[in-house]
């Protein structure tokens, strides 16, 4: 016991890369065998974090269950993990979804070794960003991830759809997909990775507590520039990184096409997980390491963030691909994520106690949508896939008034549905009203406008509900699709569980999340 | 137990209800409606506790029934929630029991419960009917039960839940967490028959007109969070200073307090809700619900939360009255949205030959009378139409579904479904076949038209006219005029509706509806009638004074400062005499004698034109259609989808893959090729070349090789020697 407590993070961090090992050491042809022994490994790491959840004092302020250990003297770079509130959660948020969505691909057919395999590696990947308190070994990790995820879209992707590029040449979707999401986020982490460089030099470490001292403290010139210049430079580095993660407008339209061609648990994870990291990556790095750039640009931060709300809204309630509709639906949530930040950054270093107040609930907010929204988010795109195996489409006007036949399902999808409006009673309403409460003292236009976005919410959450299960029968389907079964249900149990619980009584998680953020103000 | 314990008790049995028949016993009809009527029930002999304790303590708007917990974390602070029963609480309390009881019960008979299953019946649609045979061998066709009925005792479940946790809030957060589950629940009932292209419209529509409200509310109380700190009812509006402040201090809009703006955020919400003009047009099309969810949201819960709300916050709205003149901003909004909403829905009602929808627009006006009233400043007098109004639209929506069930009897009768059971056109006589329903249904009709004296709808319309004529005369108009129009569309649904002879075959085989469903009626029309007499003046002539203005008193002690009674004045007594009498009467003898086949007297009286204007309600859902949800549509499909997403953004990206491509293939054809590959190949096709050339000296012949070697050496030697001689 003792040194499982003690190597916790770490073993959070590489039983993920145990399990993908004695994964590969199976044959082959023993599908099944592959899938429940994917299936029961992965409960290792959520049963750690939840044995971390529970050892974790809230209370007690900065990083907790830290290692360190030297990994490259010479540029002073060491393995140094360890979390805080913030991190706590996403850990959390990463190691209940793994297993769901493992279960999710009990379908898949094809090279289900090779599939569990990247999929275990895909969740250290992401472990290792939300544990990583050394800043040359998250952009490791940060990069890692994206290998496994674009093989999965590549290989596992839906295998419909032709996207035409330029002059008349068309790629197979998945294709398409895969290699906009990996360029497009490479391109991102170019000036991400040169910042953080540049820093590591700079500061003499790649320590990131040690890092909010130093770098922060700087002054002067650099390289022939004053200070300012060079850090304003390396903040929209990192922040264009972390924005095309997020992914914020205008920078999302690979967010549709990667999640649409994703394999049902791709898109779960991508949801789910993925696009926390950049909005982590806000939290963690960008606002302590650039708090007057931070407060400086955060009204462009918040425009963007703006925009997405009311874009992505009013973009997935013009879709007629049901799992399109559900992927702009992130776009739409992660705004509020944002948003929340933006008007956070605005406010450090600002003497003003209502204000502090105000920013404190709206990070409370903001990291509390980043948990709810892999909650729906997964739970949605899992019901996209679980419908389009039966019915092998995603075209919501080859629906229609499916609920008879699948009442079950049709009653999941309506709670879950709910979940992502951010119906009151369902835990999406709590971190929305409190964005919405901390940005409008701060932002009282962009709060204002992004109900616009709110509103469309309802009409394109209402409008997936009408061409999926009411109206008249498409007798097409009569008697062709069946009931939503026990493995599925073992799915979405889980997450619809918890919607209700943290609508019902958030205090359990918002008091992790609280200390986190109030020590920051 | 204590009350405090009970206040948290009390919303608990629906919700428990809900999931319990969601996951249990939804297979089960009986077992179903069981759980959900017990439900209603616990909730009910829980509120009478709760009522009669609130009612025997003196000063209860100073020492309200209160009780809260810590919810989640804010900072350094908890948001605390929890109940709270003041007067305003325990008279909304009384009608909702009351009335959510009636309505559970009455759906067990509206839902054909013991009747067979539906020949050719499917979830998702109403009940078709079932053919029977009887003793001789003769097949009847006889009403068949819902197939969805357990679903259906589950969704009113958590209606009503949304409704007592609304009522109980002692905060405008779970108050607002109430009204939106009641928003999902009139979402899912309306559109309960969902399989009805029609009903999946209206069910959409109505969620999202009321969700334009929410946005605006919610911005409203977040507004509210910012400035005071806290959403706890008694912490703001029982604090002189919080208000003062907010009424002091100005908001982000020129010439608006905080106060005043919060104030018409918030009225936004309602406008949603209680259906005001403009947001009203969702209101008529719920009707494509079953009929108890009609009663729910008519009367029950929904619209009523609306109302409930803004005299919650009533003292927000008229915060800063006196240090100004006349009515605050929020006040003087309300009052035009209310009085213009009365009058206008009157007049739709007027021309509208559905049994539902002329209830729905009097509904519509009616809640424009509790906002005027409000917005005058007449507290009490909107609580006690709330009240009333909540007794006698109860009464009347179940009353009309009986008449609808009545129909449909004789519909399963004569064969022919072309007939539309809630077309009063083919209704009359019903008065002799349906006794129960006719008598209760007019006596909800007579309150709805505020017959003098007997009814209660006439002492709280009296009291909001009471209240216009000393504070606002011209809304006085206005209302007067509304109350003249509602006893006339009124009196031509009871007759149309009752009296005459039937004007179908239909109508004529119509029968009673079960006692189920005629019970709550019963006691729906004691209420009708006597829950007026709470409230009646003490200042009116002959009967003022014999019973207490008990109303006034109780409900007064909510606010801070009680709210003087006023004074009584003949004019809107009279006034309040002459439109209801007088709109009772002209609507009896204009529609005594018409016929199925004769045109409706009023088209003749107001010209084809104008009559096709009422009848189409103003054309609202077309000019909405026009001017919001085309555009919208274009905005989301074509605007951010195609251009914005697929043609300019993916466009740039594409061009700079297009780019890096053009590069790319120049530096593969330009310098990779040529010059780097081009040199690398000269290297080894010159090797190459000068080894084939080479390779036919390879012949194989040792006498060749030979002589080779021998010529080799000789010249070879010849050169050694050469050099060696020139040195």
């Amino acid at each position: 016991m003792e040194i499982i407590l003690n190597n916790l993070l770490t073993l959070i961090l590489f039983t993920p890369v145990l399990a993908a090992v004695i994964v590969m050491i199976l044959p082959s042809d023993q599908e099944d065998l592959i899938r429940w022994v994917s299936f029961v490994l992965s409960f290792i790491p959520l049963a750690l974090s939840i044995l971390l959840w529970m050892r974790f004092s809230p209370a007690q302020p900065g990083f907790q269950f830290e290692q360190k250990v030297i990994w490259y003297s010479a540029i002073k770079s060491s393995f140094h993990v360890g979390v805080d509130g913030i991190s706590l959660t996403m850990v959390l948020l990463t190691t209940l979804l793994t297993p769901l969505a493992i279960l999710a691909s009990f379908t898949i057919k094809d090279r289900v070794k090779s599939f569990m395999v990247l999929f275990f590696l895909l969740e250290m990947g992401m472990l290792g960003v939300f544990l990583m308190l050394d800043l040359l070994l998250f952009f490791v990790f940060w990069e890692f991830g994206l290998v496994p995820m674009y093989f999965l879209i590549n290989q596992w992707g839906s295998e419909k759809g032709e996207r035409e590029i330029w002059g008349g040449r068309k790629v197979a979707a998945r294709t398409y997909a895969s290699f906009k999401f990996m360029i497009y986020t490479m391109a991102g982490s170019l000036g991400l990775l040169l910042a953080i460089q540049m820093i590591g030099v700079v500061s003499g470490t790649f320590d990131i507590p040690e890092l909010f001292a130093r770098w922060t403290a700087l002054e002067g010139s650099l390289f022939g520039m004053p200070i300012g210049v060079v850090k304003s430079i390396a903040f929209w580095a990192f922040a264009i990184a972390f924005a095309i993660k997020v992914p914020v407008w205008p920078f999302h339209t690979w967010l549709p096409d990667a999640h649409t061609e994703a394999p049902t648990a791709g898109s779960m994870i991508l949801a789910g997980v993925l696009l926390k990291l950049g909005a982590y990556g806000f939290l963690r790095l960008v606002l302590p390491l650039y708090p007057a750039e931070s407060r400086a640009y955060a009204g462009v931060l918040g425009f963007l963030a703006v925009m997405a709300i009311i874009f992505g809204a009013l973009a997935s309630w013009g879709q007629k691909d049901f799992k399109r509709l559900v992927a702009y639906s992130s776009v739409n949530h992660m705004g509020f994520v944002v948003l929340g930040i933006a008007a956070a950054a605005y406010t450090l270093g600002m003497e003003s106690e209502p204000l502090a107040l105000s920013a404190k609930l709206a990070l409370n907010g903001a990291v509390l949508q980043m948990f709810n929204h892999g909650l729906s988010a997964a739970g949605m795109f899992f019901l996209v896939g679980v419908i389009y195996e039966r019915t092998h489409t995603r075209d919501l006007n080859e629906y229609g008034g499916l609920f008879p036949l699948v009442p079950v399902y049709g009653g999941i999808l309506i709670f879950t549905s709910m979940s992502s409006l951010g119906l009151p009673g369902l835990n999406g309403f709590i971190s929305e009203f409190l964005v919405v409460r901390g940005t409008w003292p701060i932002f009282t236009l962009y709060t204002a406008l992004a109900m616009i976005g709110l509103f469309f919410t309802g009409a394109y959450i209402l409008k997936a509900i009408k061409q999926v299960l009411q109206g008249p029968l498409n007798e097409h389907w009569a008697g062709h699709i069946t009931e939503i079964n026990a493995r599925e249900l073992l799915v979405i149990v889980p997450l619809m569980v918890l919607m209700l619980w943290i609508g019902v009584m958030p205090a359990w998680i918002l008091g992790v999340i609280n200390h986190a953020v109030s020590m920051w103000f | 137990m204590t009350t405090e314990t009970l206040l948290w008790l009390l919303p608990l049995p629906p919700v428990l209800a809900f999931f319990l028949i969601i996951l249990f016993t939804y297979r089960s009809k009986s077992f179903s409606h069981t759980i959900a009527v017990g439900a209603a029930l616990l909730s009910f002999f829980g509120t009478m506790v709760v009522f009669f304790r609130a009612v025997q303590v003196s000063h209860l708007g100073d020492h309200p029934f209160a009780t809260s917990i810590p919810w989640f974390p804010t900072g350094s602070t908890w948001f605390n929630v929890g109940m709270l029963v003041d007067p305003l609480t325990a008279v909304t309390l009384f009608f909702v029991a009351w009335t959510v009881l009636m309505i559970f019960i009455y759906s067990v008979g509206y839902h054909n419960f013991g009747q067979p299953q539906g020949d050719h019946d499917r979830a998702g649609l109403p009940p078709h009917g079932a053919t029977v045979q009887d003793a001789h061998g003769r097949k009847h066709r006889v009403p068949s039960v819902e197939p969805m009925y357990s679903r259906f005792f589950a969704f009113i479940g958590l209606f009503a839940f949304g409704m007592y946790l609304l009522v109980l809030s002692d905060n405008l957060l779970t108050l607002f967490v109430g009204w939106e589950i009641m928003g999902l629940c009139s979402y899912l009932l309306i559109g309960f028959w969902y399989g009805k292209p029609s009903a999946r419209a209206a069910m959409i529509k109505a969620f999202l007109t009321t969700r334009v409200g929410d946005v605006f509310m919610l911005l409203g109380i977040v507004y509210l969070y910012s400035m005071t700190g806290t959403l706890n009812f008694r912490e703001i509006m029982h604090n002189p200073e919080t208000l003062n402040m907010l009424a002091g201090t100005p908001s982000y809009i020129a010439g608006l307090s905080a106060a005043g703006l919060i104030g018409i955020l918030l009225f936004i919400g309602t406008i949603g809700k209680s259906a005001q003009w403009p947001l009203h047009v969702w209101l008529p099309d719920a009707m494509e619900g079953p009929t108890p969810v009609s009663a729910m949201i008519h009367a029950a819960a929904m619209v009523s939360a609306g109302v409930y709300m803004v005299i919650r916050m009533y003292p927000i709205m008229s915060a800063g009255m006196d240090v100004g003149h006349g009515l605050t901003p929020p006040m003087l909004f309300m009052a035009i949205i209310g009085a213009f909403t009365a009058l206008f829905a009157a007049t739709i009602a007027v021309a509208q030959n559905d049994i539902k929808r002329v209830l729905a627009y009097s509904t519509i006006s009616q809640l424009g009378y509790m906002i005027a009233a409000l917005g005058i400043g007449g507290f009490v007098a909107a609580a006690f139409h709330l009240v009333t109004h909540a007794f006698f639209k109860a009464l009347l929506f179940l009353g009309s579904g009986s008449v609808i069930h009545g129909m449909e009897h004789g519909v399963h009768h004569t064969g022919d479904h072309h007939i539309d059971p809630q077309d009063m056109t083919h209704m009359g006589g019903l008065r002799k076949k349906m006794p129960v329903t006719f008598w209760t249904f007019l006596i909800g009709g007579l309150a709805l038209a505020g017959f003098p004296l007997v009814t209660a709808g006439f002492w709280s319309k009296d009291e909001i006219l009471a209240d216009s004529w000393a504070h606002a005369p011209l809304v006085f108009i206005v209302l007067a005029l509304a109350a003249l129009l509602t006893a006339f569309y009124t009196m031509r649904q009871i007759t149309m509706t009752f009296l005459g002879e039937p004007r179908s075959k239909e109508a004529g085989h119509a029968v009673e509806s079960k006692w189920t469903m005629t019970l709550p009626l019963v006691i729906l029309a004691f209420f009708a009638i006597t829950f007026g007499w709470l409230g009646i003046p003490e200042g009116f002539p002959l009967i003022g004074g014999i019973v207490p203005n008990w109303i006034h008193e109780f409900v007064g002690g909510t606010l801070l400062e009680h709210p003087p009674a006023l004074g009584f004045s003949w004019v809107p007594l009279l006034t309040s005499l002459v439109v209801s009498l007088g709109g009772l009467a002209l609507g009896y003898y204009v529609y005594r004698g018409v016929r199925s086949d004769e045109k409706d007297p009023v088209e003749g009286a107001l010209g084809a034109s104008l009559y096709r204007l009422l009848k189409n309600k103003y054309y609202f859902d077309e000019l909405y259609q026009a001017i919001f949800i085309t555009p919208a549509y274009w905005l989301a499909e074509t605007f951010t989808s195609l251009w914005m997403d697929q043609k300019v953004i993916d466009g740039i990206l594409h061009w700079f893959a297009y780019i890096s491509g053009v590069i790319g293939n120049f530096l593969r054809n330009a310098i990779d090729k040529p010059i780097i590959n081009g040199s690398g190949d000269m290297v080894s096709e010159g090797a190459k070349k000068a080894g084939g050339s080479l390779k036919t000296i390879q012949t194989g012949r040792v006498q060749q090789y030979m002589i080779l070697a021998l010529v080799s050496l000789a010249v070879f030697g010849a050169f050694f020697f050469y050099l060696v001689k020139m040195r």
